[in-house]
């Protein structure tokens, strides 16, 4: 069996165009950075790869996770977890509803929320449960977004600029901790971007969309 | 649990529980007019119907009567609404005028027509006003007013009820025009607001008018309530006549009925066909006016007088209801004083045993109409959603089904249809037609602000491995509480406002507060109708209150939702 997430062959169209191909994997640990002009398909390969792509296009090919296919299943069995530029937390959850959310369930409550405390803790945001998401900084929000994400146990991660937004201090500072908290997890990571700072903090090899294939 | 393969079967379930009632309806109707009717003893099929119809020596004014204030009214209605438009969405006019229309949309129809009558009656407050200091009359004038021959007064009651319906349909569409950025570059080539508008905005809206505006001239060619107030009555249109003849005690008129109501559906399609060919023909004439690219400065002058007669319509019913008001609580108020002598609630206490009942049955009929509405219209999104397709224009025309085909064309036939079957009239009957209405404007309500749910956030919550119904009913339903809740509120205004189908699916037994309202217009006892009509726009727009005020307090402690 191979680990990690694998990119099999898979080529996506519109109305009988072709938009995207590409073939790649992405070991565990690793940063896998996918460059490109707007309009290259990278947030459709994104959404293919989580299941959720709108019925307008068609993809062909594989996407294998950790030796499963997973190309048929149901988005909510997948467990890829997805960051998107914004952070989506839910505004009507509370920051701590958020992470419980996101955790896995089981578990006694004390116990629920004690994994909470200390996922909280660990992006330095201890004791912010019962807070009002719209309350939090840019920063702080980022970081909750990633937690929620990492509570739930994922085995990749795809991430959809997630750092575009922020400003040049703090997109040094929620970047390191996205890819240290992955690292440290051993999670495939695939990074859509088209900062070439993020690519170089990412470490990983680049692939670049929209060159490579003739539109 | 709701299994996927369920949720898809809503749309089919949705567009069956709407379109049932209109074709069984019609399928009754069809039967009678060619003089089937095994249950009263007719057995067709023959013509005699037609011909009792067309020895009708009202036929032909009824007919004209119908057509003329139809079309008047249509007419009326969708200029004054893009004149209104036109003004442009950042003006302080229609700013203003926006924050007037919106509530009025929700007054039931009979309770504006009650309030314009009381207004502009000889009797009426605006006569009262002036006299006799100015007119010197001490009587009220001998004048018909309202229920003029020419359906004047009925007319204006419908342009005060349509324009803001029309208004917030425009509304929606404008947001999907790109108004600011055509008007910017209609301006830089320098044009005016209005005649720039009408050049770049109003095109695309127009187009996303085009089925209310269809809706409106169905309505206006059939309404029953508010002609039954403000219309003539020798002869009255002829929805009013079709429902005087499924009240005759005499059951051979029920075959008049149903052919008056075949000849009700062919007038109004025959009518939209008539509009659609005037569209063609003005388009042409819009091209060559467009084509020409004069700068025509005095442009400005009919959106302002837009603007004014929007205002003149949403005072006068404004002005009209709090007449009622002040009639429900009049003790003695004789002609001519502007204000009654004394102040009591004795009428409300005399009718209040019966509004208390009037009150349950309508909250009963409106509040599980409205129920399932909701749950039909919701499934149908999360179908859309499941399916990761849009719903396409085809189906936006069934949902318009019902607001198209007249009530007069199909309600006597349900009845008649209901009957036959074996079924009773009654409240469960009633609930089914009530929500054959309420279902398109919950799903129209409802339909935009769920779609323009943030699907990352669903994508989200499928990739912390969440089920879609889980999707649904934790993240995507709470955090469209407000829009929920107003979908609800205009469902159950629409259902408040419904006379026909609780009159006739109920047949008599269903009493809300709209069919025991109409009942006192024939007669003279202006303070009870006063508190029926006062009763029946609070409650229509209390739910309102109710959609505004919970979400803030439910979401009190979260700025974000």
């Amino acid at each position: 069996m191979t680990l990690g997430l694998k990119l099999d062959g898979i080529t996506i169209r519109q109305g009988g165009q072709t938009i995207l191909q590409i073939d790649t994997a992405v070991e565990p640990g690793q940063v896998v950075t996918l460059m490109g002009p707007s309009g290259s398909g990278k947030s459709t390969l994104l959404n293919f790869i989580v299941g959720s792509l709108p019925g307008a296009f068609e993809a062909t090919g594989r996407v294998w996770l950790d030796g499963r296919d997973i190309t048929k299943a149901a988005p909510e069995t997948r467990r890829i977890g997805i960051l998107f530029q914004d952070d989506l937390l839910f505004p009507h959850m509370s920051v701590g509803g958020n992470l419980a959310f996101g955790l896995r369930p089981g578990g006694a409550h004390a116990e629920r929320r004690a994994k909470i405390d200390t996922a909280l803790a660990e992006v330095d945001l201890a004791g912010t449960a019962d807070r009002d998401p719209a309350t939090l900084s840019g920063g702080q929000k980022a970081r909750v977004s990633l937690m929620r994400m990492l509570l739930s146990d994922p085995c990749a991660l795809v991430l959809d600029e997630p750092f575009s937004r922020l400003d040049a201090e703090l997109r040094k500072q929620v970047r390191d901790v996205v890819f240290a908290l992955a690292r440290a997890r051993n999670l495939p990571v695939l990074l859509v971007t088209h900062d070439s700072q993020d690519a170089q903090a990412a470490g990983g090899p680049i692939v670049t969309l929209g060159s490579s294939f003739p539109r | 649990m709701i299994r996927p393969g369920l949720v898809r079967l809503f749309p089919i379930l949705t567009i069956g529980v709407m379109l049932g009632p209109v074709l069984a309806g019609l399928w009754g109707t069809v039967l009678p007019a060619f003089g089937h009717l095994p249950a009263a003893g007719f057995h067709g099929p023959n013509l005699a119907a037609f011909g009792l119809l067309a020895d009708w020596p009202g036929l032909w004014p009824s007919l004209r009567l119908t057509l003329t204030t139809g079309f008047l009214a249509t007419t009326l209605s969708v200029a004054l609404a893009f004149l209104v438009l036109s003004a442009g969405a950042d003006s302080r006019g229609f700013i203003l005028l926006r924050r007037a229309l919106s509530p009025l949309l929700s007054v039931p129809h009979a309770a504006a027509a009650f309030g314009l009558a009381f207004l502009i009656a000889p009797s009426g407050w605006i006569v009262r006003l002036v006299s006799p200091w100015a007119t010197g009359w001490t009587q009220p004038p001998d004048i018909a007013i309202p229920q003029d021959p020419y359906g004047l007064a009925m007319v204006a009651g419908l342009v005060a009820k349509e324009v803001p319906f029309l208004f917030l349909m425009g509304l929606a569409a404008l947001g999907q025009a790109r108004e600011s950025q055509s008007m910017t570059v209609a301006r830089a080539l320098g044009y005016g607001q209005t005649v720039g508008w009408f050049r770049s905005v109003f095109p695309a809206v127009y187009a996303q008018m085009r089925l209310p505006i269809f809706a409106v001239l169905a309505y206006s060619l059939s309404v029953v309530d508010l002609a039954i107030i403000l219309g003539p009555t020798t002869p009255p249109p002829l929805s009013v006549q079709i429902l005087r003849w499924m009240s005759d005690p005499a059951l051979s008129m029920r075959l008049v009925a149903a052919a008056g109501a075949l000849v009700q559906l062919g007038l109004v399609i025959a009518a939209i066909g008539v509009w659609i060919r005037c569209e063609t023909f003005g388009s042409r004439l819009y091209r060559h006016w467009i084509w020409r690219g004069n700068r025509a400065p005095h442009g400005a002058g009919i959106t302002r007088f837009g603007l004014f007669t929007g205002a003149v319509l949403a005072v006068a019913l404004f002005v009209g209801l709090s007449i009622l008001a002040l009639w429900s609580i009049a003790g003695h108020w004789t002609f001519p004083d502007a204000l009654p002598e004394q102040v009591s609630l004795r009428t409300w206490a005399r009718q209040g045993p019966d509004m208390l009942q009037a009150i349950s049955a309508t909250l009963a009929v409106g509040g599980i109409a409205v129920g399932l509405a909701l749950v039909l219209t919701i499934g149908c999104l999360q179908a859309e959603t499941l399916s990761r397709r849009p719903m396409g224009q085809r189906a936006l025309w069934l949902l318009y089904l019902p607001l198209l085909v007249p009530q007069t064309a199909f309600l006597p036939g349900l009845q008649t249809f209901l009957i036959s079957i074996g079924f009773a009239t009654g409240t469960g009957p009633v609930i089914v037609a009530h929500l054959v209405f309420v279902l398109p404007y919950v799903f129209l309500s409802l339909a935009d602000p769920f779609r323009n749910w943030d699907t990352r956030l669903g994508t989200i919550g499928a990739a912390l491995g969440k089920r879609p119904e889980v999707v649904l009913c934790r993240l995507r339903l709470p955090m469209l509480l407000r829009p929920i809740l107003i979908a609800a509120a205009v469902g159950f205004a629409v259902s408040v406002g419904q006379y026909l189908p609780s009159l006739l699916i109920g047949g008599g037994r269903v009493q809300t507060l709209t069919t025991q309202a109409l009942a006192l217009a024939s007669g003279g006892d202006r303070a009870a109708i006063g508190v029926w009509a006062i009763g029946q726009t609070m409650v229509a727009l209390l739910p309102f209150l109710a959609a505004t005020a919970v979400p803030l307090w439910v979401w009190r402690n979260r700025k974000g939702v």
